[in-house]
């Protein structure tokens, strides 16, 4: 069943077309890659399963029900979380406060004002945010200003704070952009870990080749904003139209 | 119809006012990305412009007379400023009476230093502070200027005419066609609509048609790229700064004889004049002169009895006070980037 | 580590009070042990942690908050004239006062951030200025401010027939009351509208560090870090803004009703920008974002106004008399532009120093100074948080 429905998504800016009657559909608890050349349109698609972005046309629909319309953590509350390609974190906070923050507020709902509680005398969320460092190998670095964090640490503290959140669907933008062979190699572990543990469907845009044969079970190519191809890993090496579009089309 | 076309007039003035403080602020910020809270210090430092030259020009010899005495019989002072000995009665007397006029001369030069200096010496260096830093360093210099210029002037408005033929009012009406007496309007300030239009106009004009002004432009749209060029938009951004400041100074120049200038002017003005240019949209020029100019007729507009009566019964008494923040209540809730705000200005 | 901060908190908040109530005692070799002096010490540190409740945990630079200020004192008033001279009922009012004002002003000055946000609160408050001396006149009587007279009703006080207005009380404590103890010839005065302005402080500051404490605290913080993620992360951010703006609001609402219970009387002058960045200055200057910082901020300000107002020429001639008299004439007349009447001008200046050269405030100094003397270099000064971000929008 797929969880994520994408039709006939069009978005231009000005005159150019970024996004060309895009369809996708990711099956529930799968990873699903996303990939494609530079200005293919992958980010735009992303932020416009976010909110960030309203398609001019075209309908995403999110287990069942439609996700335009709605604002940013509307959208989140229906269970969808995104890392995005530059950390968005706390970055003046503790790494142990920017865990607890998605804590609090995926129990909260949208409002919920203690302000005599201390955040400490939270047992439960305590112990969550807890098991959360551990489980992405933070735990040490607990009392961290979270910009003092190496880049791959930030990104691995944001990926924290999104499974934090339980999300149903989790959006990961080039989640090993710019990271060592090392810390990509951990990240591609942590993620299929995610999966193995957790079930959380993923939509993955990334550009190593190794991160994506390595994860995904189903791979859309993304080409000047329209979906050239959609299908297994195995089947996309050596397609056609792939190569045409990386290696622009050597007919 | 003739009481509309009065209040327009009557609103064009103070319009024009905001209008010229506002394009001043609009400039700092699209080029500078400051908010510059002491711009409306610059307007104020103009108007005293007009009142030291004024006391400049009024410096006199004092010599006893002995030809007229007062009540108690002692000789009176007479006072005798040195323009009048220097250039003759006629002459003399014919610079003090034209002093606001001179006095742009006069605050060119003063403001261009002003507004350098403010830029060389303090702004430069909050580039890259955040946001609130800007403010509070502004608003301090404002809140330094403004007692500076207490402390040496007093509190009270010093009175500076304009000259005297245009200190009288004209029968506007009359010229177009209207009955008599139906549209009075004081000549001074037609004047002062004629210049802000004058100077609104050469600002456009410097903006549009010089390639100083190209740069500028696009470095209000996109700073980094024209950065790279290696065009040096520091430099040209302090020459943008100055003429800012010139442009505020000289709306306080000609603004003295139609308010008198005080200490506290600046301040009251620029509170409105960032109203205007939240209604025009921050980043816009011809917002915020749109913005200025509708802001001031509305204002004169509330100000009329039949208005007033209307919004009284309505339970909202005084409305000419309040009426520039209602609109701009209404606006930012309807349109939240302003009239004429591009996407992206100070957004994100 | 848990009760450790417990602890902590607990020490800072002993050491708080006993500063507070030892107030007249402490102060008084410095010469700032006198009642009217010390209650203002205490307004003013409630105005300032209010602030600070929302500008040093939410990053938006309200410049507006003397209008609450000032229709807190209104709303105090009013009760005076009209039910009883009793203090709180008054302080009740200008409380909710305060916070339903605040709440419609923050309902429309929120939906901006930034920027915008500092310019509307500040038409906001010159728009109430300008009204509370032009059309609320019934209200607020003009310029003349509004004071007691003899003959308003006080329904619930019995008749008065000392012929001199009444005085403001607290169940019968009257609020001017004050015992004065020598002691090695020093006087120290203890007043009772001190120690109510004192406990009110307390009260106050032990509820910012709550509020500090608390998850919505913690949320607070981070809509002053980023503000998108919060979005990305489910949670509408304008409800937790609002809530701030209110209750710092409420906090400026309580200052100004004390401020009526120490004297009775409102003025629109109250809510002019100055006050609103008068409150601003204490705040950075003392360390935004801290607990402390603010109150500190507050009573420097308000001590060294105390000095700086009453020093005149003659005073300067007194202290610089050793000097040969040009120099001397030349040092007083620059120097006399930032006493007396010219505080004002002394404060600006201060403003931009503080803005420029310390930006983290009075105790963010304090510590940069220890950790030099410690030989560190600055590593770890990490309890003060960075006060200078805005939130994005």
């Amino acid at each position: 069943m797929s969880i994520l429905e994408v039709q006939n998504v069009n978005k231009s800016f000005g005159g150019l077309k970024a996004l060309q009657n895009v369809n996708l559909s990711v099956e529930e608890g799968t990873i699903h890659a996303i990939i494609g050349p530079n200005g293919a349109g992958k980010s735009t698609l992303l932020n416009c399963f976010i909110g960030k972005l309203i398609p001019d046309t075209g309908t995403v629909n999110f287990d069942g029900h439609s996700l335009l319309g709605m604002k940013p953590h509307e959208i989140n509350q229906t269970g969808v979380s995104r890392v995005f390609q530059t950390p968005e974190i706390f970055s003046d906070l503790t790494v142990y406060e920017n865990i607890m923050i998605p804590c609090f507020a995926k129990r909260d709902g949208s409002f919920c004002l203690n302000p005599l509680k201390r955040v400490k005398s939270e047992a439960d969320i305590h112990e969550k945010a807890e098991h959360m460092m551990e489980d992405v190998s933070m735990a040490d670095k607990r009392h961290m200003i979270a910009s003092s964090l190496s880049r791959g640490d930030k990104r691995r503290l944001e990926m924290a704070m999104c499974l934090a959140q339980d999300p149903q669907l989790l959006l990961l933008d080039e989640p090993t952009a710019g990271m060592a062979r090392a810390d990509t190699n951990n990240t591609i572990e942590l993620l299929a870990e995610i999966q193995n543990k957790r079930h959380i469907t993923m939509a993955v845009i990334e550009h190593d080749m190794h991160v994506v044969f390595s994860l995904a079970q189903k791979i859309s190519v993304l080409a000047q904003g329209t979906v050239i191809v959609e299908d297994l890993p195995e089947n996309i090496k050596g397609h056609p139209k792939v190569q045409e579009a990386y290696l622009g089309g050597a007919h | 119809m003739d009481a509309i076309l009065l209040q327009i007039l009557n609103g064009l003035d103070k319009g024009s006012a905001y209008a010229l403080i506002a394009l001043g602020l609009t400039l700092i910020f699209g080029t500078l990305g400051v908010v510059n809270f002491a711009h409306g210090a610059l307007f104020m430092i103009g108007a005293f412009c007009v009142v030291t030259l004024q006391k400049i020009l009024n410096i006199s010899t004092v010599a006893i007379d002995p030809t007229t005495v007062d009540f108690l019989g002692n000789p009176l002072k007479v006072k005798t400023p040195y323009i009048v000995n220097w250039f003759g009665e006629a002459a003399g007397s014919a610079i003090i009476n034209w002093s606001v006029p001179l006095a742009i001369l006069f605050a060119i030069p003063v403001m261009l230093f002003v507004g350098y200096a403010m830029e060389r010496g303090l702004i430069k260096h909050f580039y890259k502070r955040p946001h609130a830093d800007q403010i509070l360093v502004t608003f301090g210099l404002a809140i330094v200027l403004q007692e500076i210029i207490k402390a040496f002037y007093g509190a009270n408005p010093i009175p500076t005419p304009a000259p005297e033929i245009f200190r009288g009012s004209f029968d506007f009406g009359v010229w177009i066609g209207m009955a008599e007496n139906a549209v009075i309007y004081p000549y001074w300030r037609l004047v002062y609509f004629a210049f802000s239009a004058i100077i609104i106009g050469s600002v456009f004009a410097f903006l549009q048609f010089t390639t100083f002004g190209m740069v500028v432009r696009a470095g209000m749209a996109d700073r980094e790229t024209v950065g790279l060029l290696g065009i040096n938009i520091d430099k040209r951004f302090t020459i943008m700064f100055g003429i800012a400041a010139a442009v505020a100074g000289l709306a306080g120049v000609m603004y003295s004889p139609i308010n008198s200038p005080n200490y506290h002017m600046g301040m009251d003005f620029l509170v409105l004049s960032f109203v205007v240019v939240v209604v025009g949209g921050m980043g816009s020029l011809p917002g915020a002169v749109l913005a200025g100019f509708t802001l001031g007729i509305l204002e004169s507009f509330a100000s009329m009895n039949e208005v007033k009566g209307f919004f009284e019964a309505m339970y909202l008494p005084s409305i000419d006070q309040i009426i520039i923040y209602l609109v701009a209540i209404i606006i930012l809730l309807v349109r939240p980037r302003g009239l004429m705000g591009r996407a992206g200005v100070m957004e994100e | 580590m848990f009760d450790k901060f417990q602890n902590n908190d607990r020490m800072l908040m002993l050491f708080f009070i006993f500063l507070v109530l030892a107030g007249p005692i402490l102060l008084a070799p410095l010469g700032a042990g006198y009642p009217d002096l010390l209650q203002r010490f205490c307004i003013f540190g409630i105005f300032a942690i209010g602030f600070n409740i929302l500008f040093g945990l939410t990053g938006y630079l309200s410049f507006g908050h003397a209008a609450f200020l000032g229709v807190g004192s209104y709303s105090a008033v009013w009760m005076f004239k009209l039910l009883t001279m009793n203090v709180i009922p008054a302080l009740i009012l200008a409380v909710v006062v305060a916070g339903l004002f605040s709440l419609l002003i923050g309902y429309i000055s929120l939906r901006r951030s930034g920027i915008y946000f500092s310019i509307l609160t500040l038409a906001f408050a010159q728009m109430s200025f300008s009204l509370a001396y032009s059309v609320l006149t019934p209200i607020t009587n003009g310029e003349t401010g509004l004071q007691l007279t003899l003959d308003d009703p006080r329904i619930l006080d019995a008749a008065n027939t000392s012929g001199g207005l009444p005085s403001t009380n607290f169940f019968g404590l009257t609020m001017n009351s004050t015992s004065k103890l020598e002691f090695f010839g020093m006087v120290f005065q203890f007043n009772v509208g001190f120690y109510f302005c004192a406990v009110m402080l307390i009260l106050a500051f032990y509820l910012a560090m709550r509020i500090f404490r608390s998850p919505f605290g913690l949320m607070l913080k981070a809509i002053k870090t980023n503000q998108n993620r919060l979005n990305y992360t489910g949670v509408n951010t304008r409800p937790y803004t609002l809530a701030a703006f209110v209750i710092s609001g409420m906090y400026a609402g309580l200052a100004g009703g004390l401020m009526a219970c120490t004297d009775p009387l409102a003025g629109a002058e109250r809510m002019q920008w100055t006050a609103s960045g008068e409150v601003v200055l204490m705040t950075i200057l003392g360390g935004s974002g801290t607990l402390l910082g603010p109150v500190l901020g507050a009573g420097f300000i308000k001590y060294f106004e105390n000095i700086f107002s009453k020093i005149n020429e003659s005073v300067l001639h007194g202290w610089f008399s050793f000097l040969p008299d040009g120099l001397e004439d030349l040092i007083v007349w620059v120097l006399h532009f930032f006493v007396g009447k010219g505080w004002h001008l002394t404060l600006g200046l201060l403003f931009m120093m503080v803005v420029i050269f310390l930006p983290g405030g009075l105790l963010q100094g304090a510590a940069n100074i220890i950790d030099w003397i410690r030989g560190k270099k600055q590593s770890s000064s990490t309890q003060i948080s960075n006060p200078n971000s805005m939130p994005a929008e």
